[in-house]
């Protein structure tokens, strides 16, 4: 069974259908990118993939599987986290709480497995940094860092380069091109359609009447990739080729 | 003032401070004292964290309210008020989450309103035993000899709340952190965010009424909120933050009684005035600390 699977699924905010009939699934070591208009619901969906957000009609089913290996969220930044005093080690710890079930206090293993998200993203020496400190593409690999500890499966991230610098933005994609090498599917709402091209092997493109759903390259091909503004960076004969530079597996083996 | 003060140290405030120790109620008012302000220290980071500030200030006319009802009525202030803090805390914060009402307009309103219905009862049954009016307001506004006035009964239920309150804060600080830091991250990490804000709502309402008789209805939100943002000024992680609230939130609280009993002076001031002081100092200290 995918990890996440969603038939004509319909997502409302305040009773209002913001995006109706979305079908899609994420199976293990998938990179799926939620394309879309502003409003068109993609933040939404990835907060009905949490649970923090009631779905409006179809069926969202998130396996046992994933559910038990929890799903590392990496959300938008709040206003409370700008002047909030709390160390990296601090906030990377919080993500294993999913794994420390009920108990009050956190298990033994946890200091391995925040020093091995801290590698990962390469911020050991920040471990005991204030968070507020740090730059815009400091925070994001810290909260990367976090969505890590509390998977080892399923990655959701809403925006995860928002506001970075481009060199940030390129190190980002990086970090989350390397964590889905080592078998972690990853769910990603992102404007940026061309970085999405060039790094899913799944796209899914929301909207408010019909949603596509296929492999990258089936997008790059359909009316509405080309719409979307694929056009510009990429011409459709060399596509191919592209995807094949950025990660040899993008074949069209999953519709 | 420097009158007093200098008989004082003339007379060696230190005797002074042993003869007043020497009786019970004194060392009932510096115990329960002590308790409520490591209680309101520890909410205080959370309350400011989650800029839930104001709800501090609103609840604490809702318990002079409930305190003025509790008078007429003739029941213990305490079982009145307790309960009726308690959940008028827990609706504001869910109340929030559905944006019923704005959160700071409803703030505002119960603040206002309850402190209003308050006065009015007050004045339309004034209590037989002390027969001052004015009196009985400014005391439950702004602290008063109360603290000293403890039954050895309200001391231990001082004790048994605090104690309460402080082994919520020692179990559930990783979800504590967790919930304050990011609901939605920890929403999706297991963590029952509802649970978990429900339960801070009603520590902030069981402190804010224990919390009453310390320093008053007034000027409780000044006991919450200067020993967070003091200790915010100095220390960059949670855990610091957190402690160091509370060991503030202790000793200003400390200095300031024992100031008052020693000058005389009104004890919630008192209390609040040191907590300016320590703020100041801080905010100096942050300021000249080398960072990074």
């Amino acid at each position: 069974m995918p990890l996440i699977q969603a038939k004509n699924l319909t997502l409302a905010y305040d009773g209002i259908p913001v995006a109706v009939g979305i079908d899609f699934e994420v199976s293990e070591g998938d990179y799926l990118c939620v394309v879309g208009e502003n409003g068109s619901g993609k933040s939404t969906l990835l907060k009905a993939i949490l649970g923090l957000h009631p779905i409006a009609g179809g069926t969202l089913e998130i396996s046992p599987e994933a559910r038990r290996a929890g799903v590392g969220y990496l959300p938008q930044h709040t206003p409370a986290q700008r002047d909030f005093p709390a160390s990296v080690r601090e906030i990377v710890e919080s993500g294993c709480l999913h794994h420390a079930g009920r108990r009050p206090f956190f298990r033994c293993d946890t200091k391995n497995h925040v020093r091995t998200a801290l590698e990962r993203m390469g911020i050991t020496h920040l471990a005991n940094e204030c968070y507020r400190e740090l730059s815009g593409g400091q925070q994001q690999r810290v909260l990367l860092a976090r969505a890590y500890c509390a998977t080892g499966k399923l990655i959701v991230l809403d925006e995860p380069i928002a506001g970075l610098d481009p060199i940030a933005m390129q190190e980002m994609y990086r970090l989350i091109a390397e964590l889905n090498h080592g078998g972690v599917a990853v769910v990603m709402v992102s404007h940026d359609v061309a970085a999405a091209v060039g790094y899913a092997t799944h796209i899914l493109h929301v909207d408010k009447e019909t949603s596509f759903f296929g492999t990258t390259e089936e997008y790059v091909r359909s009316p509405r990739g080309r719409k979307f503004g694929c056009m510009g960076r990429w011409n459709i004969p060399d596509t191919r080729s592209v995807l094949d530079l950025r990660h040899g597996d993008a074949g069209g083996d999953h519709t | 003032m420097t009158i007093s003060v200098n008989a004082l140290l003339a007379t060696g405030a230190w005797s002074t401070l042993v003869h007043y120790f020497s009786y019970p109620f004194v060392r009932y008012a510096v115990l329960a004292s002590v308790l409520i302000a490591l209680c309101a220290g520890l909410l205080g980071v959370v309350l400011v964290l989650k800029r839930y500030a104001m709800i501090g200030d609103g609840l604490s006319h809702v318990a002079f309210g409930a305190m003025a009802v509790a008078a007429v009525l003739g029941f213990a202030p305490m079982v009145v008020a307790l309960p009726v803090t308690v959940a008028v805390a827990i609706l504001l914060l869910l109340a929030g989450e559905k944006r019923l009402i704005k959160g700071d307009s409803a703030i505002a309103m119960l603040s206002a309103g309850s402190l209003a219905v308050g006065y009015l009862l007050l004045n339309l049954f004034p209590s037989s035993d002390s027969g001052s009016l004015s009196g009985d307001v400014c005391a439950s506004l702004f602290g008063s000899t109360s603290m000293l006035t403890l039954s050895e009964s309200d001391v231990w239920l001082c004790v048994g709340l605090s104690g309460a309150v402080i082994g919520f804060f020692v179990l559930c600080y990783h979800r504590i952190f967790a919930v304050t830091f990011d609901e939605g991250f920890a929403t999706s990490s297991g963590v029952r965010v509802r649970v978990y804000n429900f339960l801070i709502a009603a520590v902030s309402g069981i402190v804010i009424v224990l919390a009453m008789k310390l320093v008053g209805a007034l000027l409780i939100s000044a006991l919450v909120i200067f020993p967070a943002l003091s200790a915010m000024r100095v220390f960059r992680s949670f855990r610091a933050v957190v402690i160091c609230s509370a060991v503030l939130a202790v000793a200003g609280s400390l200095v300031g009684l024992i100031a008052a009993l020693l000058l005389s002076t009104p004890t919630g001031a008192s209390v609040v005035v040191v907590h300016i002081v320590i703020l100041a100092a801080f905010s100096l200290i942050g300021k000249l600390a080398p960072r990074g």
